[in-house]
């Protein structure tokens, strides 16, 4: 007969989170931020097709790290629930906050009742009427959420990004200046790689970005209800260009 | 990993990128033609009646009167019955208003569904399909007399040649050329398309056409409603072109309605 021996909970809760971040700490790093004319999500992403931003409903933007089939299947999931959501009540009963408590929820749910945790950390961002009113929700593989005031950083080196955030971010930029920001921040794993090992580019140009915006006044300017709109490659680098010069 | 959907019903069953297909899966309730009727007649609701829809030089537009009919009662003035069904489409809808009105809604949200999911925009001929998979879905409740029939325009994203297509109850797809109209009034509205429709026409000239073939149709049909001078209700009228669809502004619509009328006050003419 095979011994079944015992592991305490607080091993098995330890062993799969820290498998979790192994498999998250791998990945690129996202930055979102809001800016006095929306919210900007980055990527570094050298996929023009394997998106890691997504659109989820007319204000709400969705971001992620992690294994690329397991957040996709959660992005999907959201638009159907938000979809759904807004076709049974209406278009301004979907808010990112009833959207992330139920990520929240799934993503706890299989933490704990899998056999594999999510490899995927989660934003879901929300564009208000101004910059008080936009919220970006951080979820974790574990389902533990948190309301991040003005910027998040998550991924790789998370961290280092997000402190780097701290130290330029400020309410009220335009959005060549946010996205400078943005890179700035998503550089930053990179110069510390370069410093150790010389030789290794620092600079992210625009073909390995993914950006897109949530444009406050989308419904007021362009008449549409969907605010998400994702940036060229061309738009992103003449943006970077204006923010440098 | 089987169980991702846990905790997440809306995560069961993916695979599908049609809403349409996902509600009638997991919420059938919520489908305008989800449950249904006992037998026996449905009781009088309000009905759409005139939609218009032609082509011009660069683009499609479509048009539709502002009156829902209940019997004999005039049920409402200033009902919309066009609609954009995404930045590249338009529908209007004849028939039961309240069953229209919601699959117009779930229309809009299959198409936004698909590209959100899939990252890219339906081609003009699936959107259609979509919608004649909708209208062949509403068969059961056709047969009791809650009958929608739509018309839908539309150019494929990036070009600028406007296409049309009619249904029947059957859900039955047909493309059109030139024009076309639908409801109570269309006979009528056919009859003065076919006169005043040209090759090669431009918007202005298009959305002129339109509210006139209009305007014949409540002439002859008393279910639709001609222009309202005295509320300043004028057509729902929307243009497609490559620049997306946009609806055309009261003030055009406003002195598009003036000419017309004084022009057949000028002619003087009875019939």
């Amino acid at each position: 007969m095979a011994q079944q021996f015992y592991v305490s909970p607080e091993q098995v809760m330890k062993d799969r989170a820290d498998f979790a971040r192994k498999g998250i700490a791998r990945g690129k790093s996202v930055v979102v931020l809001s800016y006095g004319g929306g919210m900007a999500l980055v990527a570094e992403n050298p996929s023009p097709t394997l998106h890691k931003i997504g659109e989820i409903y007319d204000r709400i933007a969705f971001a992620a790290v992690g294994k690329y089939n397991e957040f996709e299947s959660l992005r999907q999931a959201g638009v159907r629930y938000a979809d759904v959501r807004g076709y049974s009540y209406d278009r301004v009963d979907v808010t990112a906050r009833g959207l992330a408590s139920v990520y929240a929820q799934s993503l706890g749910g299989v933490f704990t009742a899998e056999q594999k945790p999510f490899e995927v950390e989660l934003a879901v961002a929300e564009v208000g009427d101004g910059q008080d009113g936009d919220h970006i929700f951080r979820l974790n593989f574990d389902g533990s959420i948190s309301d991040e005031r003005g910027y998040l950083a998550m991924g790789g080196r998370a961290e280092l990004v997000q402190a780097s955030l701290a130290g330029s971010w400020a309410p009220g930029a335009g959005l060549a200046t946010a996205l400078h920001w943005a890179v700035g921040a998503l550089e930053a794993p990179r110069a510390e790689a370069a410093a150790s090992s010389p030789g290794t580019a620092t600079a992210l140009d625009a073909e390995n970005l993914e950006v897109a915006v949530l444009d406050r006044s989308a419904s007021r300017i362009r008449g549409s209800h969907r605010a998400f709109r994702r940036l060229e490659d061309a738009e992103v680098a003449g943006l970077l260009a204006a923010a440098a010069g | 990993m089987d169980g991702t959907g846990r905790g997440f019903p809306a995560l069961e069953g993916s695979g599908t990128p049609s809403f349409l297909d996902h509600v009638t899966a997991h919420h059938p309730g919520l489908l305008p033609f989800g449950r249904p009727l006992p037998a026996g007649a449905a009781p009088e609701a309000p009905h759409g009646t005139t939609i218009v829809a032609l082509t011009f030089a660069g683009g499609v537009l479509m048009a539709g009167d502002r009156r829902a009919t209940m019997g004999t009662m005039i049920a409402s003035r200033r009902i919309e019955k066009v609609f954009p069904a995404d930045r590249f489409s338009v529908l209007g809808i004849a028939g039961t208003a309240g069953i229209a009105i919601d699959m117009v809604r779930l229309f809009q949200v299959e198409l936004e569904h698909y590209e959100k999911i899939e990252g890219t925009l339906l081609s003009l001929e699936g959107k259609a399909n979509r919608l004649g998979a909708m209208v062949r879905a509403n068969l059961p409740l056709a047969l009791q007399g809650l009958s929608v029939v739509p018309l839908f325009a539309g150019v494929e994203a990036g070009q600028s040649t406007g296409r049309l297509f009619s249904y029947d109850v059957t859900g039955g797809r047909y493309e059109e050329r030139e024009h076309h109209s639908v409801g109570s009034g269309s006979v009528f509205a056919r009859g003065a398309l076919k006169k005043l429709w040209q090759p090669g026409m431009d918007r202005a000239a298009a959305v002129s056409v339109g509210v006139e073939a209009l305007f014949d149709a409540a002439d002859d049909d008393s279910a639709t409603g001609g222009p309202d001078l005295v509320r300043q209700l004028w057509p729902v009228v929307y243009v497609v072109t490559d620049d997306g669809a946009a609806r055309v502004g009261q003030a055009e619509l406003a002195s598009v309605v003036e000419a017309i009328v004084a022009r057949r006050t000028a002619e003087h003419r009875e019939a």
